[in-house]
């Protein structure tokens, strides 16, 4: 960030703020992260990435339906760790850069909030291009704007999971320590707890227990909002009929989109509210 | 064999044309009753039926005639009679609309009932609303082609099967379209006979219901979104080529079951979208072959009562799971089938993979125990145990694979839909 545009945004809030709010300062710190997060490269890198790994996996299956299995596990492990681990780097790196800004006139909640959404702007049109593209040319199908739809909402989710692990800690090794728990725990323990209890629970009724344990975790929410795309013959049979009826129904989808929306605004609100009271 | 009876017997029906007059049926003319022309004419006579709405309650065809309907004449069952009996061989029935025949729990009303006929001909007729549709009881040498049935039921108990034959003999049904009943086609007891070119879709219960029913064939048939797909029971030599199995979703839905069946051939058929493609059980000596499994939940799942059986250049697209079983012990071959999920190498390029297939993975054992662990299905976690288990084999059966997988798609005769 070029110390000269920072002084003048925070002259020109500093000359508004006597008379009135300036508009929208959270859009205009936003526009900044953005600016600073392209400089850094890496979203270009990891957008390059993607945009080769789903290019070649509709390419090496004739059939669009076995590219998007391949893209789905991408989502559900490249995915939230880019995003969690990077905006974690990146939120401790601009934290001279907010500093400076607390020293001016503008509210924590602006900042804070338009360092989210410069960075979730960013990794979101990332991933529109890396991954939403290729669906678009290779598969149009309903189940590839879901795939798209989910990859979005994740990347929300575990952005907001980052910027709690920042604020939770000053240290910059403890905050990525916690950003890869949170991941570590979304994608691989938390399936690996719910089977083993799964298992240790067998003789009862689990049907709807599980449903509800779905709901803790965002990872498993977008899986299975993939699942009923992608595996609808083997969800009908049996007892997964139940999981279609739940989560192919209108209502169940609504929650389960409900769900993913309290798993982007909860970690946020929390650390919102943390940096509000915090010390810096 | 039975072709040349057939053609036979038309040749005879066709040949005394001397003596055969047409009787013209039309409302409003002298002749307005079907059931006066059917009294007066004589043995392989014409009875020519125009078109009109006829409340004849019960018609009985009782001699060798000839009925034809021009302009699709109505046969109204008024949901409480059998709209047409036949109870006479060399008989033809064709261009009739049969409504609204009435329904028992005694006695299986249809719309049209064939009683111990010889060469009786059914063709290009409507079926509209009926109980049972066409029903062959006895018969031999008969045809059911190209008409079209419509019901619809919404329960099992309250409505009857399209076309229902019982203890018949070198019959064929052919290019016939189904719906709505409760199973679309239905044969006990009949023998020699083809099912050739039907499409049964969005049955109550089955497609196609077979059972103790010897040396047939079907084939080039569409059986779709039917509640319960296709069941063959009982049966010995069924011959199964080149059909359609698509879309028959549910907790008990099958795309082909098969119960106890024995030295069947079973190939270049396509099994699509189905919960689980091929159920078997008790099936022995049979073969799978060329068959397409696409995107089924299951594509095969093999109990342990069945042996003999061989599965080769099956090809197995995009299923979620491709084997489950119920026991360690296997009696079936598998061998040079194309499986995508498949891993392994080919060193000497013979096209055949080097390390064999296993296709049954731990995580279709887990879910054949908990259902409800389908859940996590496509999970990391899952993926990770899955993999351990194709490493070091523990709880699936450490026999069941194919030593011979190919390597690229077996290209089949079965045109993919």
């Amino acid at each position: 960030m070029k110390v000269a545009t920072v002084f003048k945004l925070g002259q020109s809030a500093t000359l508004r703020a006597e008379t009135k709010r300036p508009p929208m300062p959270m859009l205009k710190v936003a526009k900044y992260a953005v600016y600073d997060i392209l400089q850094n490269r890496f979203v270009l890198a990891y957008m390059l990435f993607l945009l080769v790994v789903s290019m070649s996996f509709f390419n090496l299956e004739n059939d669009p339906v076995k590219g998007m299995m391949s893209l789905l596990n991408i989502i559900l492990i490249v995915l939230p760790l880019v995003s969690i681990v990077f905006a974690t780097i990146h939120l401790y790196n601009s934290y001279e850069f907010m500093e400076l800004m607390l020293a001016q006139p503008l509210r924590r909640s602006d900042i804070f909030m338009g360092q989210y959404l410069g960075m979730a702007a960013s990794l979101c049109i990332a991933f529109g291009v890396g991954v939403g593209v290729p669906v678009l040319i290779y598969d149009g199908s309903g189940s590839g704007a879901i795939l798209v739809l989910c990859g979005l909402l994740l990347t929300l989710s575990f952005v907001s999971m980052a910027f709690l692990a920042t604020v939770l800690s000053r240290d910059k090794a403890r905050g990525i320590g916690i950003a890869l728990l949170l991941w570590f725990f979304c994608t691989i323990l938390y399936d690996g707890l719910v089977l083993m209890s799964m298992f240790a629970f067998s003789d009862y009724p689990l049907e709807k227990a599980v449903i509800g344990l779905a709901f803790l975790n965002p990872v498993d929410l977008a899986r299975i909002a993939m699942l009923l795309q992608l595996d609808a013959a083997a969800l009908m049979g049996y007892t997964g009929a139940l999981f279609q009826h739940f989560f192919g129904s209108v209502t169940g989808g609504g929650i389960s989109l409900l769900a993913m929306m309290a798993w982007i605004v909860l970690p946020l609100w929390w650390a919102a509210r943390i940096f509000q009271k915090k010390d810096i | 064999m039975k072709h040349f009876f057939l053609l036979a017997g038309f040749i005879t029906l066709g040949g005394i044309p001397s003596a055969a007059r047409t009787w013209v049926v039309a409302p409003g003319t002298a002749l307005a009753n079907i059931s006066d022309a059917l009294a007066k004419a004589r043995p392989y006579d014409t009875v020519l039926v125009q078109a009109g709405t006829y409340r004849e309650r019960s018609l009985t065809v009782d001699k060798p005639l000839t009925l034809r309907g021009e302009g699709w004449p109505v046969l109204d069952g008024e949901t409480k009679y059998q709209p047409l009996s036949i109870r006479a061989n060399f008989v033809s029935v064709s261009g009739f609309q049969v409504v609204r025949c009435g329904s028992a729990s005694m006695e299986d009303i249809a719309g049209i009932k064939v009683y111990k006929g010889r060469f009786v001909y059914i063709f290009n007729n409507i079926l509209e609303d009926n109980y049972f549709g066409i029903y062959l009881s006895g018969c031999k040498n008969c045809w059911v082609s190209g008409n079209r049935l419509q019901a619809r039921g919404t329960v099992e108990q309250s409505s009857g099967n399209g076309i229902h034959a019982w203890k018949c003999d070198s019959i064929s049904i052919t290019d016939n379209r189904i719906a709505g009943h409760r199973d679309g086609i239905y044969f006990e007891f009949v023998t020699n006979s083809s099912i050739l070119r039907n499409h049964s879709e969005g049955n109550i219960r089955y497609g196609l219901h077979f059972m103790f029913s010897h040396n047939d064939t079907y084939q080039y048939n569409t059986f779709r979104q039917n509640g319960a797909g296709v069941a063959v029971m009982y049966t010995r030599n069924v011959t199964m080529t080149q059909n359609t199995f698509a879309q028959n979703r549910g907790g008990a839905s099958y795309g082909l079951l098969l119960k106890d069946i024995q030295g069947s051939h079973i190939s270049d058929n396509l099994f699509s979208e189905n919960t689980v493609a091929i159920y078997m059980e008790g099936c022995t000596r049979s073969h799978f072959e060329h068959n397409i499994f696409q995107q089924n939940g299951w594509a095969l799942k093999v109990q342990a009562s069945c042996d003999n059986n061989a599965f080769r250049y099956n090809n197995f697209f995009a299923n979620t799971f491709d084997i489950s079983t119920n026991s360690d012990l296997v009696l079936n071959v598998f061998e040079k089938n194309y499986w995508d999920k498949y891993e392994g190498y080919d060193l000497n390029r013979d096209g055949k993979g080097d390390v064999p297939y296993r296709p049954v993975s731990l995580f279709a054992m887990v879910s054949d125990q908990m259902p409800y662990a389908m859940m996590f299905w496509r999970s990391f976690t899952v993926f990770l145990l899955d993999r351990a288990e194709k490493v070091i084999p523990s709880l699936s059966p450490d026999n069941l694979r194919d030593l011979a997988p190919l390597m690229k798609p077996y290209v089949t005769r079965t045109a993919t839909q």
